[in-house]
């Protein structure tokens, strides 16, 4: 059997398997800490504390949250569909999880003379593997509010729909001028094109385009239309209560920070440091870490700063704005890397 | 057809403008926006951590009420000590949610309990049915009730909110912190 794509570095099965462990648990272990920084930051930019009663400063906020939540009854509306609503939030949940894998932290490492990728898996299709998740993602959202039977969660689910088409190709198109320099789908190959500039430098159009995306992807203010907490009570997850609401909730910040990994892989040069620094391969991980947490910080920033867009002003703003940028984006590139090679 | 007359106002839209400045309009005033949140986030949160920070009341503050008691001094030397209240019921007349509930007593020799004729034998207010709004204050001849600072009162019956006698002449439990002059 062929193999379903091309990968850039093979490693032991058994190897795979701990990588897997390790970068679920990793991230994991990053969505209370997003969770806990977003109220904190949130709050201080409204001039409050933000979480400050459960453990010093607040740190078990996130835990109690969890707590709280598993908890709770497994409700379920009458009109609802149930296996699809059981299922919705698994898929939500499978589908920010899988786009975690592609992110690298670092490139191949000798650890304990076995050379291992600080990634999940380094596929030759690294931002198609990442769309085609990000596509299915938004099945958990359409679903779930599809299936809850209220039509506060379908309007928000439709609204999740049409945001999806509207915006995914623009994300689509903001990367290309990316490939087309770096002349590489895997990710790994985008960070070492990156040695002599970051991306953001020649393609600052695209990270644009890309970010605004990014938040319309992770459905994050200002683009929150689909939960829209003032006009569609929660939005698809308003039926949702308990253990299922909380896997929603971990797939939103996890989706922030797959967002965060991309932006910081594709544009900010991943593990590379400016200045001609080269610090030891272990230093990688929390190099894209922090630039991680430094896009992260920018999506809460962002959230506490703009409105919410009106409905039309958001399919309005996809379509003649975004797009048009992104197609230029792509042309002017594509033009520059005949012209110069 | 209808006719909205003299009512209708003429609106005038002003062409939308052109490409070039709303956009720079929509970057400026968005990183403007960004600017302000970031300056926020630097300053300190304006927050009273209630439980823990009571916000100081006001002199005037009508809280919980208090009955009053003639204080121990040389020229009320006779007095010192009894109930100011004479049971007159005028608070109770006064109070507009009808929370007061006053039976009075008389005095004898042997048991005086207040300088008039006659004392309360049972004064009571209904907490929560009280809308702090002073007349009973007002109403009061000899100064006998007033409003005090406190306004932590939150219970768990609606008979623990009926305050007797003995609890409106005794001091507060803790004391509400009060406004300094220029705070």
């Amino acid at each position: 059997m062929s193999p379903l794509a091309i990968v850039g570095y093979y490693e032991e099965w058994w190897i795979q398997v701990i990588k897997a462990i390790v970068i679920f648990a990793v991230g994991l272990q990053l969505v209370p800490v997003v969770l806990l920084a977003e109220r904190k930051l949130l709050g201080r930019m409204q001039a409050r504390y933000g979480p400050n009663r459960v453990g010093p400063y607040g740190a078990l906020q996130p835990l109690a949250d969890i707590v709280k939540l598993l908890t709770k009854e497994q409700f379920r509306p009458s009109t609802a569909i149930g296996f699809l609503f059981a299922l919705a939030p698994c898929i939500s949940i499978v589908t920010a999880v899988a786009a975690f894998a592609i992110i690298p932290f670092g490139n191949v490492q000798n650890i304990f003379g076995t050379p291992v990728g600080l990634y999940g898996v380094d596929v030759s299709i690294g931002p198609l593997y990442l769309f085609a998740f990000g596509a299915v993602a938004f099945y958990g959202i359409m679903l779930g509010g599809w299936s809850s039977g209220s039509k506060y969660s379908f309007l928000g689910a439709m609204r999740g729909a049409a945001q999806l088409i509207s915006y995914e190709v623009s994300q689509g198109l903001a990367l290309l001028g990316v490939i087309f320099t770096a002349g590489t789908l895997s990710l790994t190959g985008i960070v070492e094109a990156q040695q002599g500039m970051w991306y953001i430098v020649p393609q600052f159009f695209g990270f644009l385009v890309f970010l605004v995306a990014g938040f319309a992807e992770t459905n994050r203010a200002p683009f929150d239309l689909t939960e829209a907490d003032a006009e569609l009570v929660g939005g698809y997850n308003t039926e949702y209560g308990g253990g299922r609401f909380a896997s929603y909730y971990f797939a939103e910040y996890l989706n922030v920070l797959v967002v965060s990994g991309i932006v910081t892989t594709v544009f900010l040069g991943g593990w590379l440091l400016p200045f001609g620094i080269h610090p030891p391969g272990w230093v990688d991980p929390f190099v894209v870490l922090f630039k991680m947490g430094l896009v992260t910080f920018l999506f809460i920033w962002v959230r506490a700063t703009l409105p919410r867009l009106r409905y039309d002003q958001l399919m309005s703003f996809g379509w003649k704005i975004l797009l048009p940028l992104a197609t230029l984006n792509a042309l002017v590139t594509a033009v520059l890397v005949v012209v110069t090679h | 057809m209808w006719n909205p007359g003299d009512d209708m106002i003429e609106v005038t839209r002003t062409p939308a403008p052109g490409a070039g400045r709303s956009t720079y309009r929509a970057f400026a005033e968005t990183l403007r926006g960004l600017k302000t949140t970031f300056g926020r986030m630097l300053e300190k949160p304006v927050t009273i951590e209630y439980p823990e920070q009571k916000t100081p009341v006001y002199p005037r503050f009508r809280g919980r009420h208090k009955l009053h008691r003639f204080e121990d001094i040389p020229e009320n030397g006779t007095q010192a000590g009894l109930e100011k209240c004479v049971g007159c019921s005028l608070c109770a007349a006064a109070c507009p949610a009808d929370c007061i509930r006053v039976v009075a007593a008389e005095n004898t020799p042997e048991h005086r309990v207040s300088p008039g004729e006659r004392y309360a034998a049972v004064y009571e207010i209904n907490m929560s049915r009280c809308i702090f709004c002073g007349y009973c204050e007002v109403a009061c001849p000899f100064d006998a009730i007033t409003m005090g600072h406190d306004y932590e009162m939150s219970d768990y019956t609606r008979s623990d909110l009926i305050f007797t006698k003995e609890m409106l002449l005794a001091e507060p439990l803790e004391r509400t912190p009060l406004r300094r002059e220029g705070e």
